[in-house]
């Protein structure tokens, strides 16, 4: 099957130090990859980097040149108080190079409204983005990751601030956009993702990928990523299967 | 009264300089208020004084010089911005006494005339000649001609510019074609508002219609409005009571503010009210 996007070999880093060393990862068309990891350990260098917002030290990364990502931010680094609708703000989803000066149509904004329906907003497509709630103000980054209908989806840290009920919800939808999309899912938290996912990328300065959602806590730190399988549900308890004894 | 008022060819011109202005400012201003650069918009206009004595004392058109300080040091700032280790609030500050600083020293060592500084502080609009009318006209139409076909454009890259970014959209281009403008903007306006004018009306209408709306286009003309409204009431005053154009359009743009904040919160009150009792 034909890739969406090939990482070949691509380090990174701040300064002296490499945040990311030689990291491999191909995205196929219906992939819908958890990204998991340590904090700290590169999973939104990688995006970054995918997104075009850092330059790799080293490597290749190779897309179609037409190619449509939407992509949610792991922080929102806005001004809230900046003066804009919750339309306005899921419509900024569909500029794209070679439309700048593109005007907003009809079928823009009735899928704005649509996207917003998606995602549980459609009350709130006049208010203003500051006067959201930061669980509200996520679901409608979510909407502007999903209006232009993209190839690959990249969700940094989606469920941040979102409360449980639109956790649920949120994985709901996503299983039913991975039918058309492929999706790449970065958490910190693998507990909430695994169930979704198809397969595993393990990211602690390299990467590992792990070609299941079936992922135990000793394949983890054989791929040095060490992460906690317990969810923090109502009760704490064990998603995933122990290896026998 | 008002028809002796509107005889004079001077006031003709400065009510057509407070349309213009009205409107460049309402555009630019908008700009500024909402990506937060009102600092950095004094600091420019602030710098540009530096390049007003140089041209003074060199001998050319002070206003060129005070254009190339302007973009200099807006351009500066901008790139500075890039590099996160900066505090850019202190540069700003250093920009701004530098350019104060050696704008005093040159006017000073230059022989012979030497031009009011309360003139540069606080402008003339009384003054305009036709010349300075063609250059707001054309700094007009460079705003419209950005702003009109790529306004969303604008207004998405200063919202969010690292999204824009991702769109892979010259994010940088604009924000230095943006930052161009508003030096541009400050230092032209100078000769005609004064630094202390440029800024008010850069940020004093923006903020009276900020109260009313969060679509920055419907900003932009509230803008134009209240810009344009204040100046023409201040030139009024400033004719009825012999008092200087610049302060009074500035306090004239204040009291408006004032005026909008009220009307603002009497609305909002009733709008409870009426929905306390439903």
């Amino acid at each position: 099957m034909e890739s969406l996007i090939e990482l070949r070999e691509v380090s990174f880093g701040y300064a002296e130090e490499k945040v990311i060393d030689g990291v491999n990862l191909i995205i196929r068309p219906s992939d819908f990859i958890g990204m998991i990891g340590p904090n700290g350990g590169g999973k939104s260098t990688i995006i970054k980097i995918i997104m075009g917002l850092l330059v790799p030290w080293s490597g290749t990364i190779t897309f179609p040149p037409d190619i449509n990502i939407g992509y949610l931010p792991q922080y929102q680094e806005f001004d809230s108080r900046f003066p804009i609708s919750v339309e306005e703000v899921v419509l900024s989803g569909l500029l794209k190079k070679g439309r700048i000066a593109a005007r907003v149509k009809r079928p823009d904004r009735e899928k704005a409204a649509r996207v917003l329906n998606l995602v549980g907003m459609q009350a709130y497509a006049r208010r203003s983005i500051g006067e959201l709630s930061g669980g509200q103000m996520q679901r409608v980054f979510i909407g502007r990751a999903l209006i232009s209908d993209p190839d690959l989806l990249i969700l940094d840290e989606p469920v941040t601030y979102v409360d449980n009920r639109f956790e649920q919800e949120l994985y709901q939808l996503l299983e039913a956009i991975n039918r058309s999309t492929a999706i790449l899912l970065v958490s910190h938290d693998v507990g909430q993702i695994v169930s979704s996912v198809r397969t595993i990328a393990c990211v602690n300065r390299h990467l590992h990928y792990h070609p299941s959602n079936k992922i135990t806590e000793e394949i983890l730190a054989s791929y040095n990523c060490p992460i906690d399988l317990i969810t923090h549900g109502h009760v704490p308890h064990r998603v995933l299967p122990t290896h026998p004894q | 009264m008002i028809t002796g008022f509107l005889s004079y060819g001077f006031i003709q011109n400065a009510l057509l300089a407070s349309l213009m202005g009205s409107i460049t400012a309402g555009v630019i201003g908008t700009y500024i208020v909402a990506r937060r650069m009102v600092f950095i918009t004094g600091g420019i206009t602030h710098a540009s004084f530096g390049g007003l004595g140089l041209g003074y004392f060199i001998g050319i058109n002070p206003l060129i010089g005070a254009a190339v300080f302007g973009l200099l040091s807006g351009l500066g700032v901008e790139y500075l911005s890039k590099y996160h280790k900066i505090r850019e609030d202190s540069v700003i500050a250093m920009i701004w006494s530098f350019g104060m600083a050696i704008g005093i020293i040159f006017i000073y060592l230059t022989p012979g005339y030497a031009p009011n500084l309360m003139s540069y502080l606080f402008g003339n609009i009384l003054s305009v000649s036709s010349g300075d009318l063609w250059t707001m006209a054309g700094l007009m139409l460079v705003v419209l001609v950005l702003f009109v076909p790529f306004f969303r454009l604008i207004q998405y890259i200063t919202f969010d510019e690292d999204f824009a970014r991702t769109s892979r959209i010259p994010v940088t281009l604009f924000k230095y074609l943006l930052i161009g403008l508003v030096s541009l903007t400050a230092v032209l306006y100078i000769r005609i508002a004064g630094i202390i004018l440029v800024l008010s009306l850069l940020t004093i209408p923006q903020n009276s219609a900020l109260l009313f709306s969060n679509n920055l286009r419907k900003i932009i003309f509230l803008s134009i409005i209240f810009g344009f409204t204040g100046s023409v009431s201040g030139l009024i005053f400033s004719y009825t009571l012999n008092i200087p154009s610049g302060a009074s359009i500035i306090f004239s743009l204040i009291i408006l503010y004032l005026l909008a904040s009220i009307i603002r919160t009497l609305s909002v009150s009733r709008r409870k009210n009426l929905a306390d009792r439903h």
